[in-house]
């Protein structure tokens, strides 16, 4: 299964990123064979609608389970109707830590949004 | 052609003033109350004008009404327009989703999703869709009120619905409800604008005669005036500085004005009986009564500013041609 994990750095032991519209990296990592590949959030700019931006593009990187921090209401709506599972962090730290967690089990799975949701940044007007 | 001062015939469209600041809390409201009241008082001994019709523009946290304190009587509700797809008709071709520039539609194989509070309701995605899947839906996201204010003022108001993201319709749709068509040469729309630089300022703005830019002389609100006075060079709109709580902060907004040619139209000073006078609901000509001349006044210099400058939009009151950015 294409596993992939929120991180601040192309990198499998960078800091996790604890966002997932506006994560910086997506770390994509094969489950059952470890090898891994960095992509770039290319919503992590977006002026509106990261969330569902960066969903998509993870549904087209066939991912079947996502490791964040938070998922707001659009992310929600698109990983779930594509069927790709979601789980946050817990403790870990790096990607490495994370998949190696959801494979023992223990990362908590997401069954609603997380979060009411971030509009743009808007706070800051 | 401009409208300017000496040439605005029997029937002209009104003179449209938008206060704005970029910053918050510099006294907009404060500025823009004052302007229309010492408008509908007119000139001593002359025989009363027909009063200034006011709008507050900031649909997401609108105050203008504690000072003028209208009689709103007459209410409509803010409705964008939002896709809805039939399942049964959709072939998942995407065509809804690569079109749509605020993200709102997203396809996931068969599964069209629509995010309601993303859409602009510009109809693109009905327009291109080839299976005429996409019909459209009323939704409310506010509402609009209108009523007579103090001195007679006809007073109107947007109130966008909490948790709304979407202010630019609302402002839009204001305008369009409560801005006088021409009429007899004369008239004059204030409209309050919301802080910021962004889309629901320049959707204010946009198709305004004139952008009267509240600030204070601190170095926020010079950070902020600079991003407002770029805002009205894009709209190509004549614009002038009214510098409140003035005697505070530095001289770094006199520089400025001095260097981008704003010319400052007003200054009013910092002083603790305004402060308590605001505090209390009252305008800044209730409390002091001699600024109402001044203000008329300073209509009297945006009308020649605005006649001796060229205007990107026609005075039919069309809107310019350049469009606010894509951002809510």
């Amino acid at each position: 299964m294409k596993l992939i994990v929120t991180a601040t750095a192309p990198d499998i032991d960078a800091a996790v990123d604890p966002r997932f519209g506006r994560g910086a990296y997506f770390i994509e990592i094969d489950t059952e064979t470890g090898q891994w590949h960095a992509h770039e959030n290319q919503a992590v700019n977006a002026s509106g609608g990261a969330g569902s931006q960066a969903a998509q593009a993870v549904v087209r990187q066939g991912a079947g389970a996502v490791v964040s921090g938070d998922f707001g209401p659009n992310a929600h709506l698109v990983l779930a109707a594509a069927d790709v599972r979601m789980y946050l962090l817990g403790t870990s730290k790096t990607p490495r830590e994370a998949a190696a967690a959801l494979a023992a089990g223990s990362l908590p799975e997401v069954s609603g949004p997380t979060s009411p949701g971030h509009h743009g940044g808007r706070g800051g007007q | 052609m401009a409208a300017a001062a000496g040439s605005r015939g029997a029937v002209a469209p009104p003179l449209r003033i938008a206060v704005a600041s970029g910053k918050g809390g510099t006294g907009k409201t404060t500025v823009a109350s004052s302007l229309a009241l010492s408008l509908a008082q007119g000139e001593p001994g002359l025989p009363p004008p027909p009063p200034p019709y006011f709008l507050d523009c900031d649909v997401e946290g609108p105050n203008a009404h504690l000072f003028l304190k209208p009689d709103l009587r007459r209410r409509r509700d803010v409705l964008t327009s939002i896709p809805h797809v039939d399942a049964a008709k959709c072939s998942g071709c995407g065509k809804c989703a690569e079109v749509c520039q605020y993200h709102a539609i997203a396809v996931l194989g068969k599964k069209t999703l629509v995010f309601s509070q993303l859409c602009h309701g510009c109809g693109s995605c009905t327009l291109v869709c080839p299976e005429g899947a996409i019909t459209e839906e009323p939704r409310v996201t506010g509402v609009l009120e209108a009523g007579r204010a103090a001195g007679g003022i006809p007073f109107a108001r947007g109130v966008l619905d909490v948790g709304e993201p979407m202010a630019t319709p609302a402002i839009r749709q204001l305008k369009k409800w409560a801005i006088p068509a021409p009429g007899p040469a004369g008239a004059v729309v204030i409209l309050d604008a919301p802080p910021g630089t962004s889309c629901p300022v320049v959707e204010a703005a946009r198709g305004c005669d004139y952008l009267l830019l509240v600030t204070e002389p601190t170095p926020f609100g010079l950070h902020d005036l600079r991003l407002a006075a770029e805002v009205a060079a894009e709209l190509g709109m004549p614009a002038g500085v009214i510098i409140n709580r003035d005697g505070i902060g530095d001289a770094g907004v006199d520089a400025f004005c001095a260097q981008a040619g704003l010319p400052v139209l007003m200054r009013i000073p910092f002083e603790r009986t305004i402060a308590e006078g605001v505090a209390q609901g009252q305008t800044l000509v209730e409390i002091h009564p001699e600024y109402a001349p001044r203000f008329r006044a300073l209509v009297a210099t945006v009308l020649e500013q605005v006649g001796s400058q060229p205007m990107t939009s026609s005075p039919s009151g069309a809107e310019p041609v350049r469009r606010g950015r894509a951002r809510p």
